[in-house]
């Protein structure tokens, strides 16, 4: 295998300390466990990586009802059943309801794959250790075909979680973790540059101002974040405002335009309002 | 060297395995890493620590481990390091300057007299004499009038290269021993998690089908299982007003996150201490009343039993009948926590005062025996140990 290095795409700037990260798993081919507040760009990495590496990307998105199983395959007995019913000539091979899942996909990729597990905290709490030998030795046992399926080239496996459970210590052992922290404003500045290269100088610059500005209002349930603030910068370019109607302290428009796009929640945009209101009467008494 | 590393990392509380360990050889061994500090720093924490709460604590034994032995990374490489000449140029000192920090004992004492501070130190300062702060006589902070100060912060963004990056310990409200938001709480609360199936069967149980289908000689035969719930069932009472104001935010952060986790959770509130009646609605608290006999009856003994109050008060409002300071009680409150536990055997009491100060008032100690010590400070970490008890 080459040594490629991930350093970012055109379109995700990656910090020093995720570089190292991703660099550190894909060389050793081991895990990496991505962790950071939601819209921090946890799954997005996961594309990137695939596209600079010019890697094929699978991805598993687990939800709350998934099984570890469902990653290796599934035995269709369902459908089996029907057809034994109906007297089908298939029902006698097993392999015909073998349904593969995305870790049997990946394992079969002719090239080294970019493997992505999405939410894995989603899942219920056994799910990690259930993958425990799978993704260490990178094969499964077919019970039902007797068949051992290892995986040709060792994917890349990148897991995201969201740490809504915690996962456990024989898992994490085996991974590499980066934990995305907020980015500041330099780096934010280069995010929202790689997004809208031809975005105005000012406009970014109080943009920027109002959104570090609304991030800082205590009490806030859900802080916007870069992924709140990339659609927002798409909707004003959208709009056509002119970068003066986002300067918060001009008294009668101390709300930023269009702000449905960075607050999400009715009591937070409730709290807001009611901020700007105290301001605004404070400002003219 | 990296193996008294290790050993000091595990002696400072986090837990790095012989495999962690062995990755991180791997990597350097493979070139991961360059040959500077940082990157080693960024490869050892991707390696060994899988929280971001332990972040900071990797944060301060990295630096701890690693005083002085940036020199031996300089050594390797046989380069004078950017950063070294760097934070020299940060100083700005002049030549009577630097006369005078000799004075002080040169200025490797002075950094590691910084360091000391930074650790000792966690709030922003302005004035005084001693902390790192804006306008004050220190030798460290900002805007200062002290000749061989360490300018902090003053520059802006220059800074920000001068100091280490672990130095920074920028994950320090990440420690979950210190924040605790709506989020961490659920967290949290969700280790208190029990499924169990019950209500309508509304679920196609597979195994169970193709069992029974077999049984019956190849001919369907359907089976339905109930949804799996939630079903812990909890009684949750919050201590309000008096010395509890101050406590406000995190206690409803605590509710907002209960009353969303679970399905079974019924609320009351009481001021200071259990007497013989509770309520639900705080502006009606006086005319809704509800008899504590009636919670002790109503709700099974499968219950569990959350405390939220700082338990904060004269010892008599808990020992003496009368003691309430808000109506006569017939009974002392003594005895109605009693009655509660003795109903609800799995109990805890989550106090949001700081555990340093548990010891030296009077009326915590009396609410942690009649608790069987089952009192918890209300952090991530507390949190969790109580849940724990609960189980």
């Amino acid at each position: 295998m080459s040594q490629q290095k991930f350093t970012g795409t055109h379109s995700y700037i990656a910090t020093d300390d995720l570089m190292m990260a991703v660099n550190a798993a894909v060389t050793l081919q081991r895990p990496i466990l991505i962790k950071g507040e939601p819209g921090t760009g946890k799954t997005q990495l996961a594309l990137e990586v695939a596209t600079a590496l010019d890697r094929p990307l699978y991805e598993w998105h687990i939800k709350s009802t998934t099984k570890a199983q469902q990653g290796l395959y599934d035995y269709d007995a369902v459908s089996r059943l029907r057809d034994s019913q109906l007297g089908e000539e298939r029902v006698r091979d097993i392999a015909n309801y073998i349904v593969r899942g995305k870790i049997w996909e990946a394992f079969e990729s002719d090239v080294q794959p970019v493997l992505l597990i999405d939410e894995i905290d989603k899942a219920d709490i056994e799910f990690p250790n259930d993958l425990l030998q799978e993704l260490d030795r990178m094969e499964f046992f077919v019970y039902e075909t007797r068949e051992l399926v290892k995986a040709r080239y060792r994917p890349i496996i990148i897991i995201t979680s969201n740490n809504e459970k915690e996962l456990p210590d024989a898992f994490l052992r085996r991974c590499f973790f980066h934990y995305i922290k907020f980015p500041d404003k330099e780096t934010m500045e280069r995010i929202v540059d790689v997004h809208f290269p031809g975005l105005k100088k000012e406009l970014l610059r109080e943009a920027l101002q109002a959104f570090y500005k609304l991030r800082d209002v205590p009490g806030l349930k859900k802080k916007p974040s870069t992924s709140e603030l990339l659609d927002w910068i798409k909707l004003l370019l959208a709009e056509d405002v002119p970068p003066e109607a986002l300067r918060t302290d001009d008294n009668r428009k101390a709300i930023p335009p269009l702000y449905g796009a960075l607050l999400k929640n009715e009591q937070d945009v409730h709290l807001f309002e009611q901020l700007v209101f105290l301001d605004r009467r404070s400002r003219t008494q | 060297m990296l193996t008294r590393f290790f050993y000091m990392l595990r002696e400072g509380g986090l837990k790095p395995s012989i495999t962690e360990l062995l990755a991180l050889l791997e990597a350097m061994q493979s070139g991961v890493a360059g040959h500077s500090v940082e990157d080693f720093y960024y490869l050892a924490r991707a390696a060994l620590v899988k929280d971001e709460t332990k972040f900071d604590l990797f944060d301060r034994v990295f630096a701890a481990h690693f005083r002085g032995i940036e020199d031996a990374f300089r050594d390797l490489r046989a380069e004078v390091p950017e950063e070294w000449l760097r934070r020299q140029a940060e100083l700005m000192l002049s030549e009577e300057e630097r006369a005078e920090i000799e004075s002080l004992g040169g200025f490797e004492q002075l950094m590691d007299a910084l360091r000391e501070r930074l650790e000792e130190q966690s709030e922003r300062h302005e004035g005084g004499n001693k902390w790192i702060g804006t306008a004050g006589t220190s030798p460290f902070g900002a805007y200062g009038y002290n000749p061989e100060g360490v300018r902090i912060g003053q520059q802006g963004s220059r800074h920000r290269r001068a100091v280490k990056v672990w130095d920074r310990r920028e994950y320090r409200n990440l420690d979950d021993t210190v924040e605790l938001g709506t989020r961490n709480i659920k967290i949290a609360l969700r280790k208190l998690r029990k499924f169990a199936r019950e209500g309508a069967a509304d679920q196609l149980d597979l195994d169970d089908t193709i069992d029974k289908t077999a049984r019956n000689a190849g001919l369907l035969d359907i089976r339905m299982v109930p949804e799996r719930h939630n079903a812990v069932k909890v009684l949750l009472c919050l201590d309000v007003g008096g010395s509890m104001d101050d406590h406000v935010r995190v206690c409803e952060e605590m509710f907002s996150a209960a009353r969303s986790e679970f399905k079974h959770l019924e609320y009351f509130y009481f001021h200071n201490f259990i007497y013989e009646s509770l309520w639900k609605d705080n502006r009606r608290r006086h005319a809704e009343r509800i008899p504590t006999n009636q919670i002790t009856h109503k709700y099974g003994a499968d219950y569990k039993l959350v405390f939220v109050g700082d338990a904060t008060m004269s010892p008599y409002e808990i020992v003496y009948p009368g003691g309430s300071v808000e109506h006569w009680n017939e009974e002392p409150g003594a005895v109605w926590i009693k009655r509660l536990l003795s109903t609800f055997p799995k109990a805890v009491w989550l106090n949001p005062e700081p555990q340093q100060r548990w010891d030296y008032t009077p009326s915590i100690k009396l609410t942690r025996e009649l608790m069987d010590d089952r009192m918890f400070p209300l952090t991530v970490r507390g949190l969790d140990d109580g849940i724990r008890k609960l189980h």
